[in-house]
Order: C-alpha cells, then structure tokens, then sequence
C-alpha cells in the first residue's frame, strides 16, 4: 500500500509523499509574518464587513481561534489494512492520526530542522556521542505522566529486530542498551558514532511515543497516547472519529471533534470536499486546484516546492560510470518544461539538489539550465555519442509516466535514444534498488542530513543510485562529528556542490503540495512540507 | 430423491469444485504477481533486511505449497487466516465489506429486473416504432459510457449542481443504511449498464417467440394478443435473461469496484483491490471463495428458474 511520508507512499498513485517549505521563514520569521497578516486581515473585515469571497492568503490564517465544532478531514487511506498503532504508519493518513493521538520527542520544523516537542531540552556531551534528553511536563490520556521508561520502551519496541517497523532504521545511531533513564524526565542516549544531528533521529517519522503498559493488542480500540485527541472509534479503512484532549500539555484544541475519512480516489476527495461532507482534503491534483482557486466554494492550499521530483541513474555501470554521460543528461533536461507538462505548471525547477528550502540547502549555486550543444560533446568525449538508456517508470506515483515520456523527448534532442519501461507499481521501488540503470525518482520531506545518510552513503539501505564514495562518506561523517553549526553547514556545502557537479540524481523539480478546505477551515499552515510539525496539525485549527 | 433434488445435488458437487479451482488459481495467479507482501509493504522504503525481516514475521518464507496447504486446513474449520497488513481475522474484513457491497447489489438487483424487463417488453412490443427505437437508441448509448464517466457526469449534476443527493458516502461508512440517499447515485451508475443488456436481451427473446410457430398457432386458436405475449411469449424470452441476470451480477462486481473508488463505499471491490495491491494473500483467498459461493449459487438459481420457466430448453451444468 501505499504510503511514504518520506519519499513515496507505497500506494502511491495518490498517496503522496511530502513537501518543503518554500518561503524558508525561521520560526520568529514566521510569527513576525502571522502578525503583521492578521493585523491586515482586521483593518480589511473592518471595512469590508462580511466575509467576502477573498481568498487571499492571510485571511485563512487570521481571526481569534473559536472553539468547538466537529473538522472532518479526507486522505487517502490504507483501507481495511490500517491501524492506529503509531509505530506502524506508512502512509500520509497514518501519519496524520498518529499526530493526533501521540507526540514525538521531537518534529521538524518548516525548513526541516528538530523542534523540541515532548523533549523539552537536549544536551550533547563533547564528543557528540552522549546526548542528555529532559522531557517537559506531559501527561497520556490515562492521566499518567510521560517518563523517561516509557520513551526507552517506545523506542525499544521501533528497534525490536523481530518486528521491522519503518522507524527502526532511523533509531540506527542509537545504543539502546547503554541508553538509560537518569531520572523520570531525563533520559541520556548513548550512540553508536558522534551524531550531531541526533535531534534528527527523535524527530524521526513513525518514532512516536506509547506507554510503557501499552498493550499489543490495544492500540485499535484503546490508544493510549499523550496528542491533542483522544480517540472515540475506529473503524479501518473508513473513520476515525476523536475529541479534544483538555489536559493536552501544548494546549487545547480547539476542535471539539476531530474526523478522519478515507478516499482514495482524488475525485471523491473533491467531491466530498465541494459538497460540504468533509472541511480539509488532502493531495488535490493541480488541475483541480486550479479549477477551484478562484471559485470562492473552497479554500485551495499550496504548500510550495514540496516533492523533489528527479531522475535516478545508477553509477555503478555503464553508461553513467562515466560522469561526463551524467553531467549530459544534466545539461539535457528542460526543467520549465518539465514542470509545466509534468506537474501542469503546479511547482518549481530543481537545480540537481535535494532539499529546496530546507536547513543547509546550498542555494547558492547556479541554476541548471538546458544546454543540448555542451551535452552532445560531453557524451561524444566519453564515447557514447550514440547514447541508447532505458528509463525505468510506473504509475506509482503522479507524474511518473509523464516525466519519463517528457524527458525522452527532450533527450531525442541530444540525439539520445531513450526506451521508456513502465514497472509494476506495487514493487516499484524494490525493482529499482538495484536494477536499471535510469528511472524516475521521488522523494517527500526530510532533513538533507536524512537523504544524504539513507541514500547516498556506501551502507545506505536505500541507495538506489549506487552512489559509493570513500570520500564522500568520510565528509558525512565529518559533519556528524562536528559540533558548530556553521561548521557542519560548509561540509554540507563541499557534499552538495559535488552532488550538483557529477551526482546521481538529476532533480528536475519541485511539485507544489495541494490541500483543500472548506471556507470556514482557518489556521491551516502553509509553510509545512508533508510530516513536519505544522502539516496535518489539527490542534491549532478552528471553524470560523 | 426426486429428480430436481438429484440435479441440484449434483450441481452443488460440482460447484463444490469450481470454487476449488477458483481458489487454486487465484492462489497461483496471486503468487504469480511480482513481490509478496514484504516488498508491497515495504513501499519506497525497500530496505532488503526489512523486507527479509518482515518476510519472516508473515512466514512468507515458507514454499507455495505449505502456505496454501496451511490455509485450506484453516478454511476446512471456517478460519479464513488472518490479514498480512492488519494481522487481523479475514472473516471480519470480508464481513465488514460484506453489508456495503450487498447495500448496494440489492437495490440495484431489484430495480434491474422491472426495469429491465418493462424497457425490453415495450420496445418489443412497439417493434420499429418510434418508441423502439428510441428506448435502443438510448439503451445502445448507455451501455457505451464508462461507469467512472457516468459517475463523475451524475455527481457534477445532482450532487453537486442540485444538491439532491450527497457527492459520496464518505463518513457513512458504519451506519451506510441509514444514509439511504447516499446509495442513489451509486446505485443508478451500477443499474446502467446491466439494463441495458437485460432489455435489449427480453426484446429479442420476445421478438423471437412471438416470431415463433407456437405463437402463431395460439394466435390461430383466437388467444387473446396480450395473453400471448405474456403469458406464452414472455417467460421463453426470460429464460436467457435469468441466465444474463446471474451473469450480470459476477460483472456487477466488476463495476463495484469503480463505483466503490468513486463513492467512497468501503465494501468487497475496495477490500479486493488493497488487498491485491498489498499482496494480502490470505484476504485474496478468502474474497474468491465469497465470489466463487455466490457466483456458483446464482448459477445454481438461473438455471432452477429458466428451467421453470422454459421447461424444454436443456440445462447445461
């Protein structure tokens, strides 16, 4: 099924994966900018009277939050399948509730960098390879208080080698049988290799919290978690039904009732949503959107530059173990075009980066442009003037089949022979761990440090580009075990200008993340890449 | 026992056995399919020593041959295994789609047959006239639009447009039956096309028999026209249309399926379709054996009737 929250989802023709933050506006930013629209907002309805037909950004954040009232919210779903034990989660929606019901140490802000959530400090000794973790004061909806046993346990329970839940390769860095609780809010984690980015690892997705008494058969009918909502019923695959949690340590929602409905087809995502059975949809396809941008009957949300839209080519083998045949294809790609007919104009151009937007993107580099004279000589310089690919793709996830279709044409003008091979969708990502030597790729929101650590490193689990480098693992590991922040940020720089140059990933976009909501739906962030904190935040949202 | 008793014996034997190859091939065509479950689950995530972690917690690393053997012995004590994804009872899954599906199927079952069958009889009777020809017209159109266009043109109209009924049943899904008028654009897309295959086939069937010598000799004998047509007439073209009904109803499934997807109805299509994509073989099993039941059963019923009703006409098992 579908699902990943962090690149793609499994099921995924509609089951996406995340997003980044476009305006890069730090948390102070943030709020600076929140103010001064909410200020906007009250001289407009002061004039204007009645709300009109204004669909203008501030206005969706802005007003004195009202309490009550029932928000149903449709995603696309994991049918009779689904669970709500939070170390499960696959999918968007899974990952949605499990926000709801439990907290995690830790979540990634706007710009993917850790925010502390149930961790209320952290502390790393000198040689990075001790971090001192204070919890704050939190309590589970059983009225007990969140101590540092019941984290040990959740985190045991991720690692458990017999169990394979998503965040286990994430907890990695963690020696959990050294790690212990010094007192009931302070655990001090001990791991494996100096790990400066560790808050990264406890802001992980599926690394949720649970009661140490937690029952492995409880977590369907009787959740115990320490979220904004406690829950009243689930039914897999149909409803989850929850109400507010009045003891909720980040305050209150102010949601009396919180409903998650599955669909799995966009089209009745929309229609539900136009037809005022639900008041969020979530992944609405671009020509929807635009449809309904200025119709006034719903609020359309682009949460910009989110999905990193790229090819793969494997450099292991022939004809990318020659970078020069790498740095053509870079040079054949018409990236405008390519967003325009790929995504139907609904996102940004890449310039061969992971990360848009996020903590530590160079964005100082100089964007890739076409230039089909400079790749004919590259290719004729590495002998492969005659360039015959196959480009792996499948309808797994939006776009794919397109991109693929796109660049062959685009790629014909270098005088390169692409035969695109369409894959099953449901084993997609499997098939092209290792074979191929050029397919379609995608990824959702994660910390750079993320995407280098699990795809680009020699024992990457999920190195689908082959991409093994000595020297490039020593230069992660250099920044892992570098304490100043600014240092760190110039190693990541070395590593990416040397990704842009010859890497394994030409990233040809960015694809805008599309939610819908009802015109009364106010609070909803739009500065929030799918999984991190303010996506799917449903405590801080109200009913106007 | 008497002579029926005898038959339906026998075809419950047999049908016994076309469930069984139902379940074999759906086994080995599910088998067949790239990846199990570990690497469905696993998604774009395939780390290889999850996928072979997970392998081993389903136990999918066991040969073809035990999983199945292991799964036909549960099924001998009614135990239909658990699900691969959610770990819980098959049963209950199919159980919980059951009642959609079947909120569905009725309705939709009992508004074909009148429908169906008034639409045939008056444009037989009006043969070449202008109502003939229009219902063809219409039906022959009909039946060529897809049931996710129709949907999409029904829920653009009466949904959304004029409001008379909700766009999907998204939310209902627990208490679906005391949400009828959720039910009535799915319904219409599932009724379209089977009345139109219905009707043109009772047309043509009593086309045919009032075509035929033994009308025209009741005709001869001074019968009454209509007591002709419906009495002598009518049942022998309902025979081919009870078979075409039970027929209708294994391809109602199909548009189900659609009609699921776009009314958000959590029933046997959805559950049919995740667990096909998930690799859930224990579900896929447990779903062609309610299929194979309820299409041998139907069959079982279309052929006891047309027996009834056209009592010459050889019933072939």
């Amino acid at each position: 099924m579908h699902h990943d929250p962090h690149s793609h989802p499994l099921r995924p023709v509609h089951r996406g994966p995340a997003p980044a933050d476009p305006g890069r506006l730090s948390g102070l930013h943030r709020r600076g900018f929140l103010t001064a629209s909410a200020a906007g907002a009250l001289a407009l309805s002061g004039c204007a009277g009645a709300a009109g037909p204004d669909p203008s950004d501030a206005k969706a954040e802005t007003g004195t939050p009202r309490r009550g009232g029932r928000l149903r919210a449709a995603f696309a779903g994991g049918g009779a399948g689904e669970t709500l034990d939070p170390h499960l989660s696959n999918l968007f929606a899974d990952a949605a509730r499990a926000k709801a019901l439990y907290d995690k140490l830790a979540d990634y802000g706007a710009d993917l960098s850790a925010r502390p959530r149930l961790a209320a400090s952290w502390e790393p000794d000198a040689t990075l390879k001790r971090w001192k973790v204070s919890l704050r004061d939190a309590e589970f909806h059983d009225g007990k208080p969140v101590t540092a046993a019941d984290v040990l346990h959740s985190y045991r329970r991720i690692a458990d080698p017999k169990r394979a839940f998503r965040a286990r390769a994430s907890l990695e860095p963690i020696d959990l049988a050294a790690s212990r609780a010094t007192d009931d809010r302070t655990v001090e984690f001990v791991l494996k290799r100096p790990t400066a980015e560790f808050p990264n690892v406890m802001a992980a997705f599926g690394a949720s919290i649970i009661p140490a008494s937690a029952r492995e058969g409880d977590f369907d009918h009787a959740p115990v978690g320490s979220g904004p909502f406690r829950l009243v019923s689930f039914a897999p695959g149909r409803s989850t039904l929850l109400r507010r949690n009045d003891a909720y340590w980040d305050g209150a929602p102010h949601l009396d009732e919180l409903e998650f409905v599955v669909a799995d087809e966009e089209s009745a995502r929309v229609n539900a949503l136009l037809g005022g059975q639900v008041e969020y949809a979530h992944e609405l396809n671009p020509t929807t959107a635009r449809a309904h941008e200025h119709g006034g009957h719903v609020t359309i949300i682009r949460l910009r530059d989110s999905a990193m839209q790229s090819f793969a080519m494997k450099t292991d083998r022939p004809p990318f173990d020659d970078p020069r045949v790498r740095r053509a294809l870079f040079l054949v790609a018409d990236r405008p075009e390519l967003v325009r007919s790929v995504l139907s104009g609904a996102g940004g151009i890449g310039n061969d980066l992971f990360g848009k937007g996020y903590e530590y993107y160079a964005d100082g580099l100089p964007q890739r442009e076409q230039d089909i004279d400079r790749a004919r000589r590259l290719l004729k310089e590495a002998g492969a003037g005659d360039l015959r690919l196959t480009l792996d793709t499948s309808p797994v996830a939006t776009g794919f089949t397109e991109a693929a279709a796109v660049f062959r044409d685009q790629a014909a003008r270098a005088g390169i022979t692409i035969r695109v091979r369409t894959g099953n969708k449901d084993t997609y990502w499997k098939d092209i761990l290792d074979s191929g030597t050029l397919c379609c790729y995608r990824s959702g929101a994660m910390p750079i440090e993320s995407h280098l650590s699990q795809r680009l490193l020699t024992d990457s689990t999920t190195n689908a580009t082959h991409w093994r480098h000595r020297d490039f693992d020593a230069l992660y590991r250099q920044a892992q075990s570098t304490r100043d922040p600014q240092r760190r940020a110039d190693v990541y720089a070395r590593m990416q200008r040397r990704l842009r140059t010859e890497g394994p990933f030409l990233v040809w976009g960015f694809a805008d993340w599309i939610l819908g909501t009802a015109r009364n739906v106010r609070g909803v962030e739009r500065h929030a890449p799918a999984n991190t904190l303010d996506w799917a935040r449903f405590d801080k949202v109200w009913l106007a | 026992m008497n002579e029926t008793g005898r038959r339906i014996t026998r075809r419950l034997i047999l049908g016994g056995a076309q469930i069984a190859a139902v379940v074999l091939l759906v086994f080995a065509a599910t088998e067949a399919l790239p990846g199990d479950a570990a690497v469905a689950l696993a998604g774009d995530q395939p780390d290889p020593a999850r996928i072979e972690a997970v392998r081993t917690a389903l136990r999918l690393d066991r040969p073809a041959h035990e999983r199945l053997l292991d799964w036909t012995a549960g099924l001998l004590h009614g135990d239909l295994g658990v699900s691969l994804t959610s770990g819980r009872p098959v049963a209950a899954a199919l159980a919980d789609g059951f009642g959609p599906t079947l909120l569905l199927a009725v309705p939709t079952v009992l508004l074909l047959v009148p429908a169906g069958i008034g639409l045939g009889v008056l444009a037989a009777r009006r043969e070449g006239g202008a109502v003939d020809r229009a219902v063809s017209a219409v039906l022959i159109g009909l039946y060529a639009v897809p049931e996710f266009a129709l949907g999409a043109l029904l829920v653009a109209l009466f949904a959304l447009r004029l409001g008379w009924f909700p766009p999907t049943a998204v939310g209902y899904g627990t208490e679906l039956a005391a949400h009828p008028e959720a039910l009535v654009l799915p319904v219409l897309v599932l009724l379209a096309r089977p009345v139109c295959s219905l009707a043109r086939l009772v047309r043509a069937g009593m086309l045919d028999a009032l075509a035929s010598p033994y009308a025209a000799h009741a005709r001869r004998c001074g019968i009454s026209r209509s007591r002709v047509r419906y009495a002598h007439a009518l049942p022998n073209a309902l025979a081919p249309a009870a078979q075409q009904l039970a027929r209708t109803v294994d391809w109602l499934l199909c548009g189900v399926i659609v009609v699921e997807a776009l009314f958000v109805i959590p029933g046997l299509g959805t559950l049919l379709m995740n667990a096909v994509a998930e690799r859930d073989l224990p579900t896929v099993q447990g779903l062609a054996v309610v299929f194979g039941l309820v299409t041998v059963l139907l069959n079982l019923a279309a052929d006891l009737t047309t027996h009834r009703l056209a009592p010459r006409t050889a019933v072939a098992a």
